[in-house]
């Protein structure tokens, strides 16, 4: 996993690593939430892979996926690349991404591209989301983005700010609570 | 065995804008309301506040506000002869749970229709020719017209303290505005809310091509108000967290922030909240309905509740599954194009677009629903169709809401979606993106239906609806017809570099479109075409109204709020005023 966030958000000027930002451990509490489990989602069977217009249709709950995903994903990389992902080259890690986002990699039982789009879209949730939540650590995204955070009350500057960059160092739900 | 409870005078099943204007309307009159809702309470001040409140994975990426899709959902599918499938968690919409339902996280985009489209049906025909109407295209006029509605319009905009710029006072142009509205009794209760640097941009741009930009009208107070029920509400804040959020500086109208304030204090009124209404108990040979069965959420017991009146304020999707299940009115077969309950299913045919200006500067995340600009000059029958093989149109808003950023980032298509480039792209080109959306009109079409599923069951037992739908050929000509126009505007933007958004050819389930869903339990002039007449009221249940989109015949160019808000004060005036005096039919067929 650690692998999989520094290639989506590699360290360079503009901010730490996926892993140093606190993905690894965002993404093993969001699996852990009651979203990850399945909350507020409609599980009750029959099941049919449907049209793509129809949306996810599988019995399991994110988390579940996830660990199937993660699951396939390894055995894919052995059975191409003969070891686990975490153990190939950063650039053989690139391009193994690469087969998953393209649906390329041929997973045995979920979708690899679908794996590929929950990893990825949880990185970013967790990336850009509150530093409370822990994947955005000391605000990095926030700050590469010039991203002010709270309390977001622009009334009064609104205008004067309309064609010019506003500064202001970015605040947590932390900082306020 | 449900326990029988005291019979009171009104019960409302939903308490989002309308089941809140409804009751509140009604407890004016001395009725004795309850208002029953299936999601908790949400209130202002306690609810909406900083920080929490601020949280864009909470409440826009994990949908905080949203319906349990784990209690019941719809199922879907594209076209009648597929399998429909159950939508497990809702993606393309997102009706809201709990008080001030989906008008609580909504983005408070605040229109009315046009006249004309109150008459649409026979405005085609006279304007195009009897037989300019598609066989299919089952569009129909509202029973009510622009006029009559007008005061319920006004009404709500007070309720609202909307914001905005008139464009026709009294059929007098006003410059500014809207110059295609239909007339107004007054102006907008509050100025417009400023305009974003891209809307000002886009707002020039339009008129050196000759259309007729304006503020986008909202229900956002842009100064402190105090309402038509006496609450004081607050001022924008343009914090940039409108939609799927509640609004802490309470300027963001919703039924908990302009009505519910009130209505709470009312002795004659009670909420009881974690409350699943599973039935509507209809006397066929009376043609009423004698209460609502629902299940208290938080002890699992069921109850009766008896009611003089019941009014139907739940979603489009729970208004007509009610009515299927319970019998009321006869449901709709597509293959004979017979029935009216699940007929005229519409949706909103949005499409956007987004420009990157290498030379600006911005800060995307300041913002409000009403910093937009939008030009009227292509929506319903405001131009002329002849030729152009479709109907229906809509509005072209040009100017980001705002840009939180898990959601709101863009860059350039074809940018990686991860790794160094895209990182660089993301920090070129946050500050720098406008964005844009056109507002189309959905026609009714005789395959766009829904029903009861016959295989997929809900936490009670119950069939889950069924939604049949699908785009039309006359509503993609409309769109592509749409993002041209709006292409020409950006054009003359000069932007570094933009790209269009249409929409692919079938509808999909994600990802987010519009909550603009209508239609189900149409209002009409006919009982043999409609489930409700002009008052609401339903043709074979005089004690029960039915509010909200679902009423809508079709879905025209422009969110349905505005209009929502006004049937509510429409038909509570038709029962204080005409059926308390006389409890019955208020129009004969």
């Amino acid at each position: 996993m650690s692998a999989a966030v520094d290639a989506f958000i590699p360290a360079d000027e503009h901010s730490p690593s996926g892993t140093d930002c606190g993905l690894v451990i965002f993404i093993d509490r969001q699996l852990a939430s009651e979203w990850g489990g399945g909350a507020k989602m409609y599980r009750s069977g029959p099941y049919h892979k449907g049209k793509p217009e129809q949306g996810y249709q599988l019995a399991l709950t994110p988390r579940q996926f996830f660990q199937t995903g993660i699951a396939e994903a390894n055995a894919w990389s052995r059975k191409t690349h003969g070891k686990e992902f975490d153990r190939l080259a950063p650039a053989d890690q690139v391009a193994a991404l690469k087969a998953m986002e393209e649906g390329k990699a041929a997973f045995a039982g979920v979708p690899s591209r679908m794996f590929f789009n929950m990893l990825l879209s949880m990185a970013m949730d967790g990336f850009f989301a509150d530093p409370a939540y822990g994947g955005n650590r000391n605000a990095a995204s926030w700050k590469m983005l010039g991203f002010p955070g709270l309390p977001a009350t622009y009334a009064d500057i609104f205008e004067e700010y309309r064609n010019k960059r506003y500064v202001a160092p970015p605040r947590s739900m932390a900082d306020f609570s | 065995m449900a326990t029988r409870l005291k019979d009171v005078d009104a019960v409302m099943v939903g308490m989002g804008w309308t089941g809140a204007i409804m009751a509140r309307e009604l407890t004016k009159a001395g009725l004795s309301v309850v208002g029953i809702e299936r999601g908790p309470d949400r209130v202002p001040g306690e609810n909406f506040i900083l920080p929490a409140i601020r949280d864009e994975l909470r409440y826009v990426q994990r949908l905080e506000l949203m319906q349990d899709n784990s209690t019941d959902t719809i199922t879907f599918r594209n076209a009648a002869p597929e399998q429909a499938l159950p939508i497990r968690r809702f993606g393309a919409f997102l009706p809201g749970e709990g008080v001030g339902g989906s008008g609580l996280h909504w983005g408070a985009l605040h229109w009315r229709f046009l006249p004309a489209d109150f008459r649409i049906r026979s405005h085609l025909r006279e304007r195009y020719g009897a037989k300019a109407i598609p066989d299919d295209m089952t569009i129909e006029d509202w029973p009510v017209s622009y006029d009559e509605l007008e005061p319920y319009y006004d009404k709500f905009d007070k309720l609202c303290g909307a914001s905005g710029q008139a464009g026709n006072l009294k059929g007098k142009s006003i410059a500014g505005g809207n110059p295609f509205e239909g007339p107004r009794s007054n102006p907008y209760p509050n100025k417009p809310i400023m305009s974003a640097a891209a809307s000002l941009m886009y707002a020039d741009a339009a008129r050196s091509l000759g259309y007729h930009p304006f503020p986008a009208p909202v229900a956002i107070t842009s100064a402190p108000y105090t309402n038509a029920e006496g609450v004081a509400l607050g001022e924008c804040q343009y914090c940039g967290y409108c939609n799927r959020m509640a609004c802490e500086a309470n300027a963001k109208a919703s039924a908990n922030t302009t009505v519910l304030p009130k209505l709470r204090d009312e002795p004659k009124f009670e909420l009881r909240t974690r409350a699943f209404v599973t039935k509507l108990i209809y006397d066929k040979h009376g043609k009423k309905v004698t209460g609502v069965i629902y299940t208290d959420m938080r002890t699992g017991e069921e109850y009766e509740q008896p009611a003089n009146i019941v009014v139907l304020s739940s979603f489009v999707f729970g208004n007509t599954q009610a009515m299927l299940l319970a019998g009321i009115g006869e449901p709709y077969d597509r293959a004979t194009g017979k029935g009216v309950v699940g007929k005229n299913y519409c949706y909103q045919f949005e499409a956007g677009a987004a420009a990157f200006f290498e030379d600006k500067e911005w800060n995307p995340y300041m913002g409000s629903a009403g910093v937009g600009v939008c030009i009227d000059d292509f929506n319903g029958e405001n131009f002329d169709h002849s030729g152009l093989g479709f109907f229906g149109g809509g509005y072209i808003a040009g100017g980001p809401a705002a840009a939180p950023p898990i959601a709101g980032r863009n860059v350039p298509h074809g940018t990686p979606r991860w790794g160094a480039e895209w990182k660089q792209a993301t920090v070129k080109w946050y500050n720098r993106v406008a964005r844009f959306n056109t507002q189309g009109s959905v026609y009714a079409n005789r395959e766009n239906f829904m029903d009861l599923d016959p295989t997929y069951k809900d936490a009670f037992g119950r069939p889950l609806l069924r939604l049949t739908y699908n785009g039309t050929e006359n509503d993609h000509k409309m769109s592509r017809y749409l993002l041209a126009k709006l292409e020409g505007v950006i054009k003359a933007m000069n932007p570094t570099h933009y790209e269009m958004h249409p929409r692919p050819r079938n509808f999909t389930v994600v990802p987010y479109q519009s909550t603009h869903n209508t239609g189900g339990t149409m209002m009409g002039a006919n009982p043999k075409t409609s489930a409700v007449n002009r008052y609401l009221q339903a043709w074979d249940a005089h004690n029960l109204f039915v509010m909200g989109a679902s009423v809508f015949p079709q879905q025209h160019g422009y969110n349905p709020t505005g209009t929502v808000g006004a049937l509510a004060y429409w038909a509570a005036n038709a029962i204080t005023s005409q059926y308390l005096k006389s409890p019955g039919h208020l129009v004969h067929a």
